[in-house]
C-alpha cells in the first residue's frame, strides 16, 4: 500500500510513537502571533522554561490587532517583541513589515514542500497549499513547539478531493471550497487531511490554492494539502534557487512528496466545477451555503475585502476589475485590508488601491482585525457584512452582526449594488 | 490529576464553536483568570443564561462537533478556571479535543445513545468519571442511575495522568 503526501511527511518527521495511534513529529517551522503566543511565553517564563528550541525555526508576527488599539493589545505586542529580542528570533514582523500571518509567512518563503508547520491559529491549514503538513494548534502545543520543536498528532487519515471540469468566469477558488464544505458539512473532515487534487487544482495559482486550503478547517480538517509542482517551485524560486540547478530540478525533487497512486484514502469526493455558480453563506455556519442567485437582493451594511482567505494580490485584482469606474452604494461601508505590505505595495503600483479609493473604499493597513471582530471594522448589532473572510459564526465580526462569506468578486459586486448580487453581471 | 466529578451542565446543541465559548474580544487578556466571568457568554442556546446556569457545574455534556472553529486554548482555560474539567460529547473538533488533553482535562466521546441517556437524567444529574475503570457513573435526585463505559486513547490518558502535554514533553523530549 502506497502513502499519501501527509503520510510521507509524517514518516520523514517521526520523533516518537507514544501509542499505536499517536505520533510525535519534529516540526520545521513554529509560527507565532500576538493573540495565542504571549500566554505561552508568560507560562514558559513562570515555569522556568523560557527557552526556544531553535530561533531560526520560529517566525513571529503581530497581525491580529495592529497598531495596538488599547493597553491590553499593546501589552501583547510588547511581550512578543521582548521575547523575540531575548531569544534572537530574527524573523519577527512588527509595524511596518507586518501582515496577516498566513499571507505573510508563505510570501517570505518560510513554507516549503514536505515541511511540518504548526501555529496557534486554526487557519494554519492554509500552508498545506505548498505541499506541507500545516496544522493549527492550541497554546500548549505551541509552548511545546517553541521549547522542544515537536508536536503530537493522531495518525492522519486523508480525504481526497478531486476537483474537475472548468471554472466558469466569475467563479473562483472561494466558491469551490464553500461548495465543498456545503457538501461535506462543518465536521465532514474532522481528524482528516483534505488533499486537493485534479485538473482545476493543477492550473490554480498558489494564491487560489491557499484560499482552498485555508477553509479546510471550516470542514473540521486538520490540514488542506496540494501536491507541490511547477507553480509551487516558481512561487518559491527566489528562496530555493541556491538549492537547485533550475526550476525543473525543483519540480522533480518535489515529486518525492506526491501521494502514491495506490495510497490509502479514508474517503474520496469528486466535484465538477463546470456548472458551479458563485457561492455565498446564508446562516451562522460555513456549511450553510447557497448559490449567489438565491441570495440576490439581501441588503448589506459593510463589505470587507481582506484576511488570510482572500486578501492577496489576485483577490484584489479580481475585486478591482469590478470596482473600476464604479462607485460603491452610498449605504455601504467598504473596507479593504491588503494582507501584507508587499501586496499593498504591489496594489499601489498597479493602481488597484486608487481604484478601491475612487470607488469609495477605506483602505486599512494589513491586519486580521475585522475578521474576528477585534478591530478595524467591527459590526454593530443587526448589521450585515459581505465578507471575503472565513467564518460566519453568530457575532464573529461583532455581537449581533451577520456575516455572508463570499469571493472577492462577489464582495465587490455587493459593494456596488448595495446588496448581495451575482458578480457575473458586472464582468 | 484534576477532579473529574460533579454536577452536569447540559448543552443541547451541535457545533458549539469556540467564539461562543469565549468571544474573540477577550483574547487580549494575558491571564487565564481574567476569562472567568465570560464563560459561554455568546452561546446561542435558547433559555441559556451564562451568568446563572454555570453555577455549581463541573461537567459539560453536549452533542456533536463541540469546540469547532478557532484554535484558541482560551476555550479550555475558561472551563478550567470555572472548575469544569470534563466535557462529554458525541464528537469534538480536533484542536479543542487536543487542547483539553494538553491541559490534563478530559474530552470524552460517547455514542449518541449514551449521550441521550445522560440527557434523560435531567438537569440535576451528578457524574463521576472513573479513569481507572473507564466508567462514568451518573445519578440524579430521583436516584435514577446510569453506568456508561468509555474508551480513552492511551496517549490522551497519559497526558491526563501527567497533568498535560508540557509536563509530559518536557520530561520526554
Amino acid at each position: 500500500m502506497g502513502k499519501t503526501i501527509a503520510g510521507k511527511i509524517f514518516t520523514a518527521h517521526l520523533r516518537d510513537t507514544p501509542s499505536p495511534t499517536n505520533v510525535v513529529l519534529d516540526i520545521d517551522v513554529v509560527l507565532c502571533h500576538e493573540i495565542t503566543t504571549p500566554i505561552a511565553i508568560t507560562d514558559l517564563m513562570a515555569k522556568g522554561l523560557d527557552r526556544v528550541f531553535d530561533p531560526d525555526k520560529i517566525k513571529a508576527v503581530i497581525d491580529h490587532v495592529t497598531p495596538a488599539k488599547d493597553s491590553k493589545t499593546a501589552t501583547q505586542g510588547k511581550i512578543m517583541r521582548d521575547w523575540a529580542r531575548r531569544h534572537g528570533i530574527k524573523d519577527f514582523f512588527d509595524i511596518g513589515s507586518n501582515g496577516v500571518c498566513h499571507a505573510l509567512f508563505p510570501e517570505k518563503g518560510f513554507i516549503r514542500p514536505g515541511y511540518t508547520v504548526i501555529m496557534g491559529d486554526s487557519h494554519t491549514c492554509t500552508h498545506g497549499a505548498f505541499g506541507a503538513f500545516a496544522a493549527g494548534v492550541g497554546t500548549t502545543d505551541l509552548e511545546v513547539g517553541i521549547l522542544k520543536g515537536v508536536c503530537s498528532f493522531r495518525e492522519p487519515k486523508t480525504m481526497k478531493v478531486n476537483i474537475t471540469g472548468n471554472l466558469p468566469d466569475g467563479v473562483y477558488a472561494k466558491d469551490v471550497i464553500l461548495n465543498i464544505i456545503k457538501q461535506i458539512s462543518v465536521n465532514g473532515a474532522t481528524d482528516m487531511v483534505m488533499e486537493f487534487v485534479g485538473p482545476v487544482v493543477d492550473t490554480m495559482s498558489m494564491e487560489s490554492r491557499m484560499t482552498i486550503c485555508n477553509l479546510a478547517i471550516e470542514a473540521g480538517g486538520t490540514c488542506g494539502i496540494c501536491m507541490p509542482d511547477r507553480t509551487t517551485a516558481e512561487y518559491l524560486w527566489p528562496f530555493i534557487r541556491e538549492s537547485y540547478a533550475g526550476i525543473e530540478d525543483a519540480v522533480i525533487d518535489f515529486k518525492k512528496w506526491h501521494s502514491d497512486p495506490d495510497a490509502d484514502y479514508a474517503s474520496e469526493l469528486t466535484i465538477d466545477v463546470t456548472d458551479l455558480k458563485p457561492q455565498v453563506t446564508f446562516g451562522y455556519k460555513p456549511d450553510e451555503v447557497k448559490d449567489v442567485t438565491e441570495m440576490e437582493g439581501t441588503p448589506i451594511d459593510q463589505v470587507y475585502i481582506g484576511s488570510c482567505t482572500n486578501g492577496r494580490i489576485e483577490d484584489l485584482r479580481e475585486a478591482a476589475g469590478i470596482l473600476a469606474d464604479r462607485k460603491i452604494a452610498p449605504t455601504v461601508r467598504g473596507i479593504l485590508s491588503p494582507a501584507t505590505p508587499a501586496i499593498y505595495s504591489m496594489a499601489l503600483e498597479e493602481g488597484i488601491i486608487k481604484t478601491f479609493m475612487d470607488a469609495g473604499f477605506c483602505v486599512t493597513n494589513p491586519t486580521c482585525g475585522a475578521c474576528l471582530g477585534m478591530s478595524n471594522g467591527v459590526l454593530a448589532e443587526g448589521e450585515v457584512c459581505a465578507s471575503t473572510t472565513n467564518r460566519n459564526f453568530n457575532g464573529r465580526m461583532g455581537k449581533g452582526g451577520m456575516v455572508h462569506l463570499m469571493s472577492p468578486l462577489s464582495a465587490a459586486a455587493a459593494a456596488v449594488a448595495g446588496h448581495i448580487t451575482d458578480p457575473r453581471k458586472y464582468i | 490529576m484534576k477532579d473529574f466529578s460533579g454536577q452536569v451542565l447540559f448543552l443541547d446543541r451541535n457545533d458549539i464553536n469556540t467564539d461562543e465559548i469565549i468571544p474573540a474580544k477577550y483574547l487580549t487578556e494575558n491571564s487565564k483568570e481574567a476569562l472567568k466571568p465570560h464563560i459561554l457568554e455568546d452561546l446561542h442556546l435558547k433559555g441559556f443564561n451564562h451568568e446563572n446556569d454555570i453555577k455549581g457545574k463541573n461537567i459539560i455534556v453536549t452533542k456533536a462537533n463541540f469546540g469547532c472553529g478557532s484554535s484558541r486554548e482560551h476555550a479550555v482555560w475558561v472551563f478550567e478556571v470555572n472548575e469544569i474539567n470534563v466535557v462529554i460529547a458525541e464528537s469534538f473538533a480536533r484542536i479543542f479535543r487536543q487542547n483539553m488533553f494538553n491541559c490534563g482535562m478530559l474530552a470524552i466521546e460517547l455514542s449518541s445513545e449514551d449521550i441521550e441517556a445522560l440527557f434523560s437524567l435531567g438537569p440535576q444529574a451528578m457524574l463521576t468519571v472513573d479513569m481507572e475503570h473507564n466508567l462514568i457513573t451518573a445519578e440524579n435526585e430521583q436516584d435514577s442511575k446510569a453506568a456508561i463505559t468509555f474508551t480513552l486513547n492511551e496517549f490522551d490518558r497519559e497526558l491526563v495522568l501527567a497533568g498535560g502535554w508540557l509536563a509530559f514533553a518536557d520530561k520526554k523530549y
